[in-house]
């Protein structure tokens, strides 16, 4: 594939997204938004190991990802109950409200 | 010869009077406490008698503690000739303080937790004098000062007593820490820690001119004789400690366990004297703690403290004496300082006893008439201290005088004013105590024979101790010895001025001892403040680290950087509260910040730096 | 690539341990449905009997070790001392959990089943030989964990712990992650010998550059988990938080799991290229040291007192990996052992004291302990003496080791900063100690009722545990010593 995208703009992009993600994470002041910044870096996460995979051309990377979704969707399950938990207990989807034990 | 059992039976009573005590009669407490130590001296006697002159080092070996690739550690017991003289002492003098403790503890309240308490500490105090090896040494160090610890702050109702153990605990961790470095230098250094590979190593190598692995290891060890013997700068403990019961005073604090700084130098003589070094550092530290303690006890007005100081003061000269290389005078004083201020210790507490907790001089007077055997027993204490000709401080004291002298006469003039100022304050507290007019408001009574016994046995002990040379029987330890008759008067002259001056101070012209601390006026102040020591330490030790710990971590690394990036500045009010807020915000995302922080500092020195070793 | 995928019955009594503990797990929470209210009881009864059982497989399992799953898994003395260890911590956590539980009326089958579930994660941990095992394995363990921190929800406390340790967690591990992703791009494999063989082989520097970059990603999502600088930020607030049991947990069974695969990734894969990152371990071992013990100075809290004193003494473990030696290894090893025993041990007294909704957990409530329940006061002195490290405790001779072991590789400075840093926390421990046996009782001592069987199981296991690897260390120090080599 002559012309195909270089290898290395997909780990770019890649490196983007997780940037991004950590950006959210910090930024972001709504915890779903948080939640789904983390979402974002574990995608990053996903297409990189997608890109070596197709590099080398194992499988072993593809199959990888599909572990890192299921784990994902376990976290979200888990995540999203305990946001729930929280903004039941607080009325609040703030972050910084959440901020009761300190120093 | 089973030398385990010296330190099992103290154990055992321990453990019974500790678990079953608070439902047994007082009379059944005295004698499981009494009578394991009574038999833990019982199978000293009869282990010595059995190993007759000793002339080679006994040793048991039990078990093998850790077998770690080439460091192998076992529990042996030994006895040598040295270990003879501490086992007498710590179980002798022991069994008496602990006699007289059944008495002056009687209507204390916890009496089973104060025996208790007292039994384990022989147990860790024989544990640390038949150790073989430096890490079984250092169980029985830890061990007596947690006890030590533990019986400061006996009356813990009162604020002051815990405060005072907090410190004695302290200022041990310092000496500890210097000692756990010593003993991982020595593994390092020789592959082990028994006494006799080690020593039989060391003897081996030259003598260190400059500065070099043995003398690190040696000032290391001193950093923990230092703290345990109470020696400057690490001395402010010992003092405090007085907060304790008296019989703690005189069994802990006087006669064995801040002795265990002195016998760890003694016991460790081989690598010493390839040190030169720091056998000067031990000297001058000795000497200086020697004169400065003693200036400081000239002004004590507690009955207590003018001990405790004059404690502080008499194992600054033990320590002259291991430092000018006297190994056998300064145990020799170790023994005899163990029965004269024991005595002093035990007298104290009768009179304390008998005024019903009075500690304050000026409170006492004409006690001689209401207590004569108490009198009595303290003159004699009193006596041996100042060094008076043929009592037990005379031998041991100018033993350690000569042998300065040898090593730098300087020394011997320093250590001989210290002597006479030594005899004037113990003397000062003697005539304050009983001559004189009553001062006070209690009812002044003479001891029971429980507490007056002992006291009697410790009399004769201190008049007579001198004449058991230790010095010659410790001879084929530690080699060299010096004599010089006339240096020995001398020092003994300015003990007996010293004594005069105090009687012409509080008997003969009272007043004039009042008017002097005027004439002096500051410097007075100076030395009844202790030198403001304590408050130095609290100005540049204490508070800096509780402040600076304060400050770092709250302000210093102060959500400021983190925040101020994350929010934008201005959006979060700022008062003075807020400049308490660390790093530890409670705030999700600041703390997210942290992580992404680190993480790049991370990838910088990991990823691209070439690492930096 | 085998052609036979069909795993042997050596690959399942491999991994036994871990089946039992899920099938348990499962069960447990099926069960309830059809037990009654008045026999909720059993479900501790039955997660025990799966504990016993799978500890007893573990062991069983060491005496045929290898590889299994095509070398996914690997079973060795270190992997089976780190199995014995997490679920030992997850059976005293079971003990000190069931009165905690009834206390406030919160007893179901979902936090015996997130225990199983979270050991099983923590086991896997132990015996992972890849690093997707590892994930996978730190996954389980997290997610079980994120839950039980916010067990009891409708407690405000519980849900922020439960949901700082979710967030962060999931934030740090992702770093892992994407850690795995370039160690996976710069080798071509995620298994750790092979990553090992690839970094040996003389490369192009960009290959080292890449494997070191990874190893710090990696490093941040390890050295979250076991709450070290500058990533220990979270542990106080959840370990605060967190119900007292599941907080001893944590501090415990999680911690030597991460310290378990951070030591075998560290120590095997990433060998190769050791200047690169142990300077780093080294001034994160200082930082963690420092900042756990000050921080611990001016704690009220005694949940986050010990919490910090959880951070302090992950950083002298630091000191053992930063050793980067067999002896270092076997230090960690032997001290994660010392440490979770008086760590559960002072935990459970907190679990003990707290009485319901945890109303009591400051140091001033614990006045006069010595007096009201003195077998208790004194089991605890002996933790907080072995938290100190007085001789005859194990934490006297998991510090003695650590520090051997840090002199052993020279580093000097490292050993005398660690050992003032251990001077320096003898002074919180000790205000504990002052509390008890010197104040006069109050309110919340007097108040006290006495000690439930499962707290009483809980302390005197963990008593006798620190005692034990006190004075007989050998005991476990041999196989320590004996199953670090492996790891290399």
């Amino acid at each position: 594939m002559p012309n195909a995208v270089p290898l290395s703009w997909y780990l770019i992009l890649s490196a983007i997204l997780f940037g991004l993600g950590v950006a959210g994470f910090i930024f972001r002041r709504n915890i779903i938004t948080v939640f789904m910044s983390i979402e974002l870096m574990l995608n990053a996460v996903n297409l990189t190991f997608v890109t070596f995979s197709y590099q080398f051309k194992q499988v072993d990377g593809h199959i990888y990802s599909f572990f890192v979704m299921v784990v994902a969707a376990a976290e979200a399950a888990v995540g999203l109950a305990i946001i729930l938990t929280v903004f039941k207990n607080r009325s609040t989807l703030m972050i910084d409200d959440v901020n009761s034990m300190k120093y | 010869m089973n030398l385990w059992l010296i330190p099992i039976f103290p154990l055992l009573g321990f453990l019974l009077n500790g678990l079953l005590g608070r439902r047994l009669p007082k009379a059944m407490i005295n004698l499981i406490a009494l009578g394991s130590v009574a038999l833990s001296f019982a199978w000293v006697v009869k282990t010595l008698v059995g190993l007759g002159p000793i002339e080679t080092k006994y040793i048991e070996h039990y078990c093998t503690w850790i077998q770690s690739g080439t460091l192998n550690i076992s529990v042996d017991f030994a006895v040598d000739r040295l270990t003879a003289i501490m086992l007498m002492v710590v179980t002798g003098v022991g069994l008496l303080i602990h006699i007289y403790a059944a008495g002056y503890m009687e209507h204390e309240g916890g009496y089973y937790r104060f025996f208790a308490y007292f039994n384990l500490f022989m147990f860790f105090m024989l544990v640390l004098v038949l150790a073989q090896n430096y890490l079984l040494l250092f169980v029985g160090w830890e061990g007596v000062g947690l006890c030590s610890y533990l019986l400061i702050g006996f009356y813990f109702t009162e604020q002051f007593a815990t405060t005072a153990g907090n410190k004695a605990f302290i200022v041990n961790r310092i000496g500890d820490f210097g000692f756990s470095l010593a003993v991982f230098l020595i593994v390092r250094q020789f592959g082990t820690l028994d006494f006799t590979k080690v020593f039989d190593a060391a003897k081996g190598l030259p003598a260190e001119a400059s500065t070099g692995i043995l003398t690190i290891i040696t000032l290391l060890l001193l950093v923990g004789a230092a703290g345990k013997s109470a020696q400057i700068p690490l001395y402010v403990w010992l003092p405090d400690a007085m907060a304790g019961p008296t019989p703690v005073s005189a069994l802990i604090h006087a006669a064995t366990m801040v002795t265990a700084g002195v016998y760890m130098i003694a016991r460790s003589a081989s690598l010493f004297s390839k040190a030169p070094i720091t056998m000067d550092t031990v000297a001058v530290i000795g000497l200086a703690t020697a004169f400065f303690a003693a200036t400081i006890g000239l002004a004590q007005t507690d009955i207590k403290k003018v001990f405790a100081y004059s404690t502080v003061s008499q194992l600054g000269y033990m320590f002259l004496g291991v430092g000018v290389g006297a190994f056998s005078a300064g145990i020799f004083h170790l023994m005899t300082h163990a029965f004269f201020k024991a005595l002093l210790f035990l007298g104290a507490g009768a009179v304390i006893h008998g005024l019903h907790g009075e500690q304050e001089l000026g409170q006492m007077g004409g006690l001689f008439k209401h207590m004569k055997i108490t009198a009595i027993t303290l003159f004699c204490a009193s006596l041996a201290i100042s060094g008076f000709p043929f009592t037990s401080g005379f031998f041991s004291k100018d033993a350690i005088l000569v042998a300065a002298y040898e090593h730098a006469p300087w020394m011997y003039w320093v250590g001989v004013l210290t002597a006479g100022m030594t005899a004037f304050y113990v003397f000062r507290a003697w005539f304050l105590a009983f001559t004189g007019d009553y001062r006070g408001h209690a009812h002044p009574h003479e001891s029971p024979l429980v507490m007056t016994g002992p006291l009697m046995i410790l009399a004769v002990l201190s008049l007579a101790g001198g004449f058991i040379n230790i010095p010659h029987f410790l001879e084929p330890m530690f080699a060299e010895r010096a004599e010089n008759q006339g240096l020995a008067w001398l020092s003994a002259g300015v003990g007996i001025l010293g004594i005069l001056l105090a009687y012409v101070f509080y008997v003969a012209k009272r007043g004039l001892a009042d008017s002097f601390a005027k004439a002096a006026g500051g410097l007075y102040t100076l030395v009844y403040n202790k030198y403001f020591v304590d408050e130095a330490y609290d100005a540049t030790v204490v508070e800096p680290l509780i402040e600076g710990s304060r400050t770092v971590l709250w302000r210093g690394v102060d959500a400021g950087l983190i925040d101020g990036t994350v929010n934008g500045v201005g959006t979060r009010s700022r008062g003075i509260g807020s400049i308490l807020r660390l790093a530890q915000s409670g705030n999700i995302r600041s703390y997210a910040a942290w992580v992404v922080l680190g993480s790049i500092a991370l990838l910088l020195a990991i990823g691209f730096s070439g690492g930096l070793r | 690539m085998p052609a036979n995928f069909a795993p042997s019955a050596a690959d399942y009594l491999r991994i036994l341990p871990e089946i039992i503990m899920t099938v348990a797990g499962v069960l447990i929470m099926l069960l309830e449905g059809w037990l009654g209210e008045n026999k909720k009881r059993n479900l501790s009864v039955q997660t025990f009997v799966a504990f016993a059982a799978a500890l007893v497989s573990a062991v069983a399992a060491n005496g045929n070790p290898g590889l299994s799953f095509s070398n996914m898994l690997i079973v060795d003395g270190f992997a089976t001392f780190f199995r014995v260890l997490v679920i030992a911590v997850g059976i005293l956590s079971l003990f000190s959990a069931t009165q905690y539980l009834k206390r406030e009326h919160a007893e179901s089958s979902e936090y015996y089943a997130l225990l199983l579930f979270s050991v099983t994660g923590q086991c896997i941990m132990a015996t992972a030989n890849e690093l997707i095992m590892i994930f996978i394995g730190l996954e389980i363990s997290s997610i079980a964990t994120y839950v039980l921190a916010g067990y009891l929800r409708d407690d405000k406390r519980n849900n922020e712990a439960a949901l700082k340790y979710f967030l962060l967690g999931s934030f740090a591990t992702a770093f892992l992650l994407y850690g795995i992703a370039w160690i996976y791009g710069t080798t071509g494999s995620t298994n750790l010998s092979t990553i090992r063989i690839a970094l040996l082989t003389p490369g192009s520097e960009t290959n080292v550059i890449l494997a070191g970059t990874a190893a710090a990603l990696m490093f941040v999502g390890f050295a979250f988990k076991v709450s070290a600088a500058p990533f220990q930020i979270w542990a106080p607030d959840v370990y605060q938080g967190a119900p007292a049991p599941v907080t001893l947990f944590m501090s415990a069974g999680p911690k030597a799991a991460a310290f378990a695969v951070f030591l075998r990734v560290f120590m095997t894969a990433f060998g190769p290229i050791t200047s690169r990152w142990e300077p780093f371990v080294w001034s994160s071992a200082l930082l963690t040291m420092i900042i756990g013990n000050f921080a611990a100075l001016m704690q009220t809290n005694i949940k986050r007192l010990l919490a910090y004193s959880s951070i302090a003494n992950a950083g002298y473990v630091m000191v053992a990996i930063a050793a980067d030696s067999q002896i270092g290894v076997a230090a960690a090893m032997f001290y994660l052992a010392a440490y979770a025993f008086m760590n559960i041990g002072a935990f459970a007294v907190v679990t003990h004291f707290s009485r319901q909704g945890e109303k009591f957990v400051n140091v001033e409530d614990l006045a006069g302990l010595g007096w009201k329940q003195p077998v208790t006061a004194a089991l605890f002195s002996i933790f907080l003496l072995s938290l100190i490290g007085v001789p005859l405790t194990g934490g006297f001779f998991g510090k003695f080791y650590i520090f051997k072991a840090a002199l052993d590789a020279n580093l000097v400075w490292l050993t005398v900063l660690g050992l003032l840093n251990s001077a320096v926390a003898a002074y919180y421990y000790l205000r504990i100690l002052v509390v008890m046996y010197m104040k006069e009782p109050g309110e919340a001592t007097l108040s006290l009722q006495p000690v439930g069987v499962g707290i009483a199981a809980t302390l005197w296991i963990s008593a006798v545990g620190t005692l034990v690897l006190g004075i007989f260390p050998s005991v476990v120090l041999n196989f320590a010593t004996a199953s670090s080599a492996l790891v290399k």
